[in-house]
């Protein structure tokens, strides 16, 4: 029920967006969130895009991934 | 002919005989008055027969990829197929909704031909029956199917044996989620197409040039893969292994699974055949299976591995390299996807 | 951006694994961390991440799934309203099914109600201009991640000035709930993985008192198996080092402050009310209901129905199974009596259930 998919912002028009993943595609409403654009990445649920996903956050918890990766014993 | 299906096309008079002399006989099997009896009568066969019942209540009638037509005789075919049978004749039962557009009509029928003559097999009996309006939901089908067995193999559910390789002959949750994405009106750049294929010359060339190799043929129609796996296992009271990262899914089909929170494992499908072969054998099977195979999609697949373990059990390594599972389907299905 | 294959790539939970047994490395006991939330309950599973971590972490399920929760007298008030004549009932799938005293949506449907399954509750409102003859019913269960999704849908509803259209109401918040949990003297969980999605709304902030009143570690983390993984070795940490504080794991979704926009919503169409807790009880102050300004959209104030009163099977433990004292398996009726095909209590029933999830994973 929490299912939240991240998908593409293709199109806008007033409140609502078309977004897409893997060429799937589902209007969703963006009553909740401001200053949103073609190309942002956002989370949708129920019908409504909840938060944008932040590419830059995104990028630095990956960052910490590998680094421990690095920093880390070798794997049994 | 009448544009919209009566409920007296049902009765046996005057209607139901224009009925299956302008349209049903014409399209299905082109046989005169002369030669309309009440039961077939089929020259003698030399091999083991192989026999087979469906019936189709798919909803929509037309999907992507396919209708109710073309899928009655690949379903039935591909039944035939998973006892490495060479698919002979079929039957035709349809059951009609008063209210019917001929058209509609027309249209199934020309679809089921064309799928019948494409498997090279005859439509050699049926029956038509006219239920009232809200009876039947437009069309449904029933068919049988009579194939021969040209080999002395014994193919079977049973058959699976440790060490034995899982394949898989292409990317699968297509048929399900083409309906289901169809029917929801769910918006696609490019529509999720059905996989609805007959299955019975991969299985000849299997036969032929793997012989006794081959020791499970399954096709995973309702209930999925994950479902049909299971089975296997059960009926071969053997365990069942698979790599998650081995399983071949389209992009377009996990992404609709994604967002309706579906798994592409216990999706139907109507193409995908799931064999157990000897290990020395798989790589020769994988060629089979390629040579068969559409291009640009995921392809053909070794997805896992028969253990001497006992009882039924299928687990997955899954992508991340943690073990899971794997279960029937239980609960909810699809509805009217088949 | 790939959202997914890197948050899933068998190399980098192999570093967070190793992490976790260095972080451990010295620490004697075990670590038994519950998530709240039915789509983390999944992931484990669908994941196997059981089968990876060491023996020392336990991973427990509490009660993060809306539909497991309902009390089944929201169920019977449902049925109730579905009998109604004129009434279309929209829910989300995981509703239809579950079982209420004497009667489900299912059954409803099949003896001529009309029940229909939507993905938001913008559907429902659609149906409701679609059908001006009909009154629809959008049953409002889920926590915060939805909860906004009604508000959005029931404001859309007044700008549109349908007077068709309304909702029956069991939206409930997490944060209380997971401090009753943690002030119970039998609850041994060390640390919290906290909801991704509720958290996007309600923003990492929402569980510091928790954390002070319960000392309880508390990370939020994402969907995501890596996320997971991330989560763990976090709160793994915070147990070894003996501190306790709100950390976000889920850094690329959620922010301290979370969603305000969504926040202003819920503010502006509901209140806090009390709300019972299918197997916990009664938890003041953990409920949503509609405003009075927005009464005309409440389904339970403008339709009094009579609700038949509420009966549980005698020997359901989804109540011990909801609060992480016991596993499904030790409840009496998993699998002999209560299955997928024939849940008797809605752990079972919903896909994202405990019990549903045991059942299905294995």
């Amino acid at each position: 029920m929490c299912l939240g998919v991240p998908m593409q912002v293709k199109t806008i028009s007033a409140d609502l967006a078309i977004c897409e993943i893997d060429g799937v595609q589902r209007e969703a409403s963006l009553m909740m969130l401001d200053n949103v654009q073609v190309g942002d990445y956002v989370l949708i649920h129920a019908g409504f895009a909840i938060e944008k996903i932040d590419e830059v956050e995104a990028q630095l918890t990956l960052e910490v991934l590998r680094a421990a990766l690095d920093a880390g014993s070798l794997p049994e | 002919m009448d544009d919209i299906i009566l409920l007296g096309h049902g009765s046996g008079g005057t209607l139901s005989h224009r009925l299956l002399d302008e349209l049903i006989v014409p399209l299905l099997c082109g046989v005169g008055p002369r030669d309309q009896n009440d039961s077939a009568v089929l020259a003698p066969v030399h091999g083991r027969l192989a026999f087979t019942t469906d019936s189709y209540v798919v909803d929509p009638l037309f999907f992507p990829g396919g209708d109710i037509g073309s899928l009655s005789v690949y379903g039935t075919v591909n039944d035939l197929a998973m006892a490495g049978a060479r698919p002979l004749c079929i039957s035709v039962g349809l059951i009609l909704e008063e209210g019917l557009a001929v058209v509609e009509l027309e249209k199934v029928l020309q679809s089921l031909r064309a799928a019948a003559d494409r498997c090279r097999v005859r439509i050699v009996t049926g029956d038509t029956k006219v239920v009232p309006r809200g009876k039947a939901d437009r069309m449904f089908i029933n068919t049988a199917g009579i194939g021969v067995l040209e080999h002395t193999l014994d193919i079977k559910g049973s058959g699976a044996r440790p060490g034995d390789r899982v394949l898989i002959n292409g990317p699968f949750g297509d048929h399900g989620m083409a309906v289901l994405a169809f029917r929801e009106g769910l918006a696609l750049t490019a529509p999720i197409v059905s996989d609805c294929a007959p299955l019975h010359e991969r299985v000849h060339d299997l036969v032929t040039e793997l012989g006794g190799a081959v020791h499970v043929l399954r096709d995973p129609t309702r209930g999925g893969v994950a479902t049909t796996l299971k089975e296997i296992a059960r009926q071969s009271d053997v365990a069942i292994a698979i790599d998650e990262a081995a399983l071949p899914v389209s992009p377009a089909v996990a992404g609709a699974c994604a967002i309706l929170g579906l798994d592409p494992l216990y999706i139907a499908n109507e193409g995908k055949l799931l064999a157990c072969v000897a290990p020395a054998a798989a790589a020769a099977a994988l060629a089979i299976m390629h040579r068969h195979a559409r291009t640009g999609a995921p392809g053909p697949a070794v997805i896992g591995e028969v253990l001497g373990e006992r009882g039924g059990k299928v687990r997955m390594r899954t992508a991340i390299g943690g073990l899971r599972a794997i279960e029937m389907l239980a609960g909810e299905q699809l509805p009217r996807i088949c | 951006m790939n959202l997914f294959a890197p948050f899933r790539d068998p190399e980098l939970a192999h570093g967070q694994l190793a992490a976790i047994r260095r972080a451990l490395a010295n620490y004697p006991g075990t670590l038994t961390l519950m998530e709240v939330c039915g789509t983390h309950t999944m992931s484990i599973c669908q994941h196997g991440l059981r089968s990876l971590l060491p023996d020392q972490i336990q991973l427990i399920s509490g009660p993060g799934c809306p539909v497991c929760v309902t009390p089944v007298g929201y169920v019977d008030h449902s049925v109730a309203l579905a009998r109604r004549p004129g009434t279309i009932i929209a829910t989300f799938g995981d509703m239809v099914r579950v079982p209420g005293s004497t009667s489900s949506l299912q059954r409803e449907q099949a003896g001529g109600g009309t029940v229909k399954v939507v993905y938001s509750p913008l559907d429902a409102v659609a149906l409701a201009e679609k059908h001006p003859d009909q009154t629809v019913i959008f049953l409002g269960v889920g926590f915060e991640t939805t909860a906004p999704a009604t508000a959005g849908a029931v404001i859309t509803a007044r700008r549109k000035d349908l007077h068709n259209f309304m909702v029956l109401c069991a939206h409930k918040t997490i944060p209380m709930a997971m401090g009753v949990l943690a002030s119970d003297p039998e609850f041994q969980v060390d640390g919290y993985l906290c909801p991704a999605h509720v958290s996007a709304v309600i923003g990492g902030d929402a569980y510091q008192a928790l954390v002070e009143q319960c000392r309880v570690p508390c990370v939020i983390t994402g969907f995501e198996p890596l996320d997971i993984l991330q989560g763990v070795l976090m709160l793994a940490r915070q147990i070894v080092d003996g501190a306790a504080r709100v950390e976000i794991q889920y850094r690329r979704v959620v922010k301290p402050q979370g969603n305000r926009k969504a926040q202003a919503l819920l503010k502006e169409v509901f209140e806090p009310g009390d709300a019972h807790w299918r197997g916990i009880g009664r938890i003041p102050g953990s409920g949503l209901r509609l405003r009075a300004d927005y009464a005309a959209f409440d389904a339970a104030v403008q339709f009094p129905v009579p609700v038949e009163p509420a009966r549980e099977h005698a020997d359901c433990r989804c109540g011990d199974v909801l609060k992480g004292k016991v596993r499904p398996r030790d409840c009496p009726l998993f699998r002999s009596v209560c299955t997928p095909e024939a849940p008797v209590g809605a752990c079972m029933v919903s896909s994202e259930g405990t019990c549903a999830a045991e059942y299905k994973f294995g």
